[in-house]
C-alpha cells in the first residue's frame, strides 16, 4: 500500500485508541480519614472500607467504563491538617469529590474549603451542624445524633419512664449528645433531674455515679466512645446500682462488650442496623447491603465491619451512583447526590434533597440490647 | 446518704490514692539515688498491664506466672533505659535529664503504640467482681488487693531501706553522692538499683490496677503526672510520706469530682500540685532545704 493510505490507517488506529483512552480516564475520589490519633476507631475502619468497595467497583470494570482512584490522606483527627489535606486533595490532585472528615470537628473546619473551591464533600461524621443549615456542596452519611437521642426517649416514654440521669464524655462527641439530650427532652415528656461529665481518659466514676443514684432517676444515659462507657457499666455493678442503663451510638461495636464484660448485660442503645445484619427480618430493605458489607469486611481483614465503616461504603456507593447516572465533573456529581432517592445503605436508607443533605431518617438506628454477650432487637 | 455517698467517695479514693503512692514512691526513689526526676514513671505502669495481658493471651500463662513475667521483662526494659539514656551523660545536668526521661516516656509509649495497637484491652480481676458492701458503700476485691499489695511494698521498702546494706547505702547516696563514693559506695550500681526498683513497683501498680481501668498504649501518661503530684505532696521521700501524699490525692480527687463537679477531676489534682509548689514546695511533710552559710 501505499504511504497515504498507511497514513490514515495509522491516524484511524491512533484516533480508535485515544478513543478508548478518553474513556478510560479514572475518576479521582479523594478521602480525608482519621486513621491514627484518637479517632482512629472511625477512621481506620472508615478508610478499609472506602478502600475494599472501591477496589472491587474497579475489579468489575468500574464505572460507565471509568475506574475509581481513591487518594486518601491521613489527618489524625487534627482539623488544621484536615484543611491542609483537604486544599491539597483540590489543588494538587485534582480530586472531583471528597470523602470524609471522620469527625465533626475536622469537618466543620473543612466546609469552606469545599464550598469555595466548589467540591462535593460527603463526610462520615454525625454532629447534625454539617447539614444543618443546608450548605449547596456538603452531605453527610453518618445518621445525627439527634435521631439516636430520639430512638432512647422514644422508649423511655413508652415505657414511662421518664426522669433521666445524664452522663456524658468531655470530648465534642459527647458534649454534642448532651446538647441534645438536652433540647429534646421536653418533647417526649422527659426531665433530666441529673447532668455530670466524666473525661475520655478517665477510670473511675464511682463519684458521679454515687451522686446520679441519689438522685432516684427511671433510667441512666451515658453518652461516649471506649472505653469510658465499659468503665462506667462496671462501677454501676459494683455500686450495685440496678437503675436501667442507656448508651449512646458510639458503643456499638463488639469491643464494648469485650471491655465491659458481665457489666454489660441488659444495656440498651441504637445502633447502626449493621450489628444486627444477620438477624434482621428478610423484609428489611437494608439487608442485603448489610450482608454484603459484613461478609466482604470481613473475607478481607478478617474483623468485623462496624457502623462506622459503613459510612465510608456508604459515601462511596453515593458517587458511584451519581457517576453511573452519567457524572464525571464536580458540579454533575453533587447534582446527582442531591437527587438520590431510596438508597439502601448500610446506614439507612437515603433521601437526599435540596433541602436535606443529611438523608436519614428515624429507620437509621434500631434499639437493640445485650444480651449474653451479643445483640437483640428490642421491640 | 450523704454519709453513705460520702464514704463511697472516700473509699474509691483511697484506692486511686494506694496507686498514686506506688508510682510516687518509685519517683522518690529514683529522685534519691540520682537527682533525676525520672517523667518515664507513668510508662512503666503501663507496660505491666500490657504485658501481663500478653503473657495471658499469646503465651497463655496463668495468672499467677504471668505477673512475675511480666515485672521481670518491665524490669529489664527500665535496667536499658538506664544503660542506654541514663548512664552515658558526660554532662547530667538537670534539665538535660529531664528532657531524656520525656523522650524515654514517648519512646515507650511509642513503642507500646506499634505493638500492642491503640485499642483498649481489658484484663480479669484476680479474684472475682462481686461487689462487698461496707456500711452504704461498695468496693470491689480488687481495691482490697489494690489496698494490701501498697501495705506490703511499703512494708518490704522500709525493710530495704533501713535494715539492709544496699538499702542504706542508696539513702547514703541520697544524702551525698560523693561521700557516699568516698566510703567505698559503688554510685552507678546504687543508680542502676534505684531504676530496677522503681520500674519493678511501677509494672506492680500498673498490674494491680489493669482489671479495673483497662490497659492501653497512653495509659502512663496521666498516671505518671498524678504520682509524681503524690510525690511532690510528699515531700519526694520513700516512705510514709509519699503514701499519705497519694492517698490525700487520691480521696480529694474523689471528693471533689463527687460534691463540687466531676468535669473537673483532674484540675484538682494539677490545683493541688500547683499550690503545694507555691506554699510548701518541700512537700507537706518536708522539712525545709537549708544551706550553712
Amino acid at each position: 500500500m501505499n504511504v497515504k493510505v498507511m497514513s490514515s490507517v495509522l491516524a484511524v488506529v491512533t484516533m480508535l485508541f485515544s478513543a478508548t483512552a478518553f474513556a478510560a480516564a479514572p475518576i479521582k475520589i479523594g478521602a480525608l480519614f482519621a486513621v491514627t490519633g484518637p479517632a482512629a476507631f472511625l477512621g481506620e475502619p472508615e478508610r478499609n472500607s472506602a478502600k475494599m468497595v472501591i477496589d472491587e467497583i474497579n475489579k468489575a470494570g468500574g464505572v460507565k467504563g471509568h475506574k475509581l482512584e481513591l487518594v486518601t490522606y491521613d489527618t489524625t483527627g487534627d482539623a488544621t491538617k484536615a484543611v491542609q489535606l483537604a486544599t491539597k486533595l483540590i489543588k494538587d490532585d485534582k480530586v472531583v469529590a471528597i470523602i470524609g472528615p471522620s469527625t465533626t470537628g475536622e469537618t466543620m473546619a473543612v466546609i469552606p474549603v469545599a464550598e469555595k473551591e466548589q467540591i462535593p464533600l460527603i463526610s462520615c461524621s454525625a454532629g447534625s451542624k454539617i447539614t444543618d443549615p443546608v450548605k449547596k456542596w456538603i452531605f453527610k452519611t453518618a445518621q445525627n445524633d439527634s435521631l439516636a437521642v430520639g430512638r432512647i426517649y422514644e422508649y423511655l416514654q413508652k415505657t414511662k419512664q421518664t426522669s433521666v440521669s445524664i452522663l456524658t464524655v468531655s470530648d465534642g462527641f459527647g458534649a454534642s449528645g448532651r446538647e441534645q439530650l438536652k433540647i429534646q427532652a421536653a418533647k417526649y415528656g422527659i426531665t433530666v433531674v441529673s447532668d455530670d461529665t466524666y473525661g475520655p481518659k478517665d477510670t473511675d466514676m464511682t463519684a458521679q455515679l454515687t451522686k446520679i443514684r441519689g438522685s432516684h432517676s427511671h433510667a441512666i444515659i451515658c453518652w461516649g466512645t471506649n472505653p469510658g462507657p465499659a468503665v462506667i457499666a462496671k462501677n454501676m455493678r459494683q455500686l450495685g446500682i440496678k437503675t436501667p442503663l442507656f448508651m449512646s451510638h458510639g458503643v456499638s461495636s463488639k469491643k464494648f462488650i469485650e471491655l465491659a464484660g458481665e457489666a454489660a448485660e441488659g444495656i440498651r442503645l441504637p445502633s447502626g442496623k449493621v450489628v444486627v445484619a444477620d438477624i434482621l427480618p428478610g423484609s428489611d430493605k437494608q439487608k442485603k447491603s448489610l450482608m454484603a458489607f459484613v461478609k466482604d469486611y470481613q473475607k478481607h481483614y478478617k474483623a468485623e465491619g462496624d457502623h462506622f465503616g459503613g459510612h465510608a461504603w456508604d459515601a462511596v456507593m453515593l458517587i458511584r451512583n451519581a457517576v453511573e447516572n452519567g457524572a464525571d465533573t464536580a458540579a454533575a456529581i453533587r447534582d446527582q447526590l442531591e437527587k438520590t432517592r431510596g438508597f439502601a445503605g448500610i446506614g439507612g436508607s437515603f433521601n437526599y434533597s435540596p433541602q436535606d443533605h443529611a438523608g436519614l431518617g428515624k429507620d437509621a438506628f434500631v434499639l437493640v440490647e445485650i444480651k449474653n454477650k451479643d445483640w437483640v432487637i428490642v421491640k | 446518704m450523704q454519709f453513705d455517698q460520702i464514704l463511697q467517695y472516700t473509699l474509691s479514693g483511697l484506692s486511686t490514692g494506694a496507686i498514686y503512692a506506688l508510682i510516687g514512691i518509685g519517683f522518690s526513689i529514683i529522685y534519691n539515688a540520682t537527682g533525676i526526676i525520672n517523667f518515664a514513671q507513668g510508662e512503666f505502669v503501663m507496660l505491666g498491664g500490657l504485658l501481663t495481658l500478653s503473657c495471658l493471651e499469646l503465651l497463655n500463662l496463668p495468672l499467677w506466672a504471668a505477673i512475675p513475667c511480666a515485672v521481670a521483662v518491665s524490669t529489664v526494659v527500665g535496667i536499658l533505659f538506664e544503660r542506654l539514656a541514663i548512664r552515658p551523660l558526660r554532662h547530667p545536668t538537670p534539665i538535660n535529664l529531664v528532657i531524656i526521661t520525656i523522650g524515654g516516656s514517648i519512646l515507650i509509649r511509642g513503642l507500646a503504640m506499634l505493638v500492642w495497637g491503640k485499642d483498649t484491652h481489658a484484663i480479669p480481676p484476680f479474684s472475682g467482681d462481686n461487689p462487698i458492701a461496707i456500711g452504704g458503700a461498695t468496693i470491689l476485691p480488687q481495691h482490697l488487693w489494690i489496698l494490701a499489695i501498697t501495705l506490703i511494698i511499703i512494708i518490704i521498702n522500709k525493710i530495704y531501706f533501713y535494715h539492709t546494706i544496699s538499702g542504706k547505702a542508696m539513702r547514703a547516696c541520697s544524702y551525698n553522692r560523693r561521700a557516699a563514693g568516698l566510703v567505698g559506695i559503688d554510685v552507678k550500681r546504687m543508680v542502676l538499683f534505684s531504676f530496677i526498683i522503681s520500674s519493678a513497683m511501677g509494672a506492680i501498680a500498673g498490674i494491680i490496677i489493669a482489671p479495673l481501668t483497662m490497659t492501653a498504649y497512653d495509659v502512663g501518661v496521666m498516671i505518671g503526672l498524678k504520682g509524681f503530684c503524690a510525690a511532690i505532696i510528699g515531700g519526694m521521700s520513700s516512705g510514709i510520706s509519699t503514701v499519705i501524699g497519694g492517698l490525700i490525692l487520691g480521696v480529694l480527687e474523689s471528693l471533689g469530682a463527687g460534691l463540687i463537679s466531676s468535669g473537673y477531676k483532674d484540675a484538682i489534682a494539677f490545683i493541688i500540685l500547683l499550690l503545694i509548689l507555691f506554699i510548701r514546695p518541700q512537700g507537706l511533710f518536708g522539712k525545709a532545704d537549708s544551706e550553712r552559710v
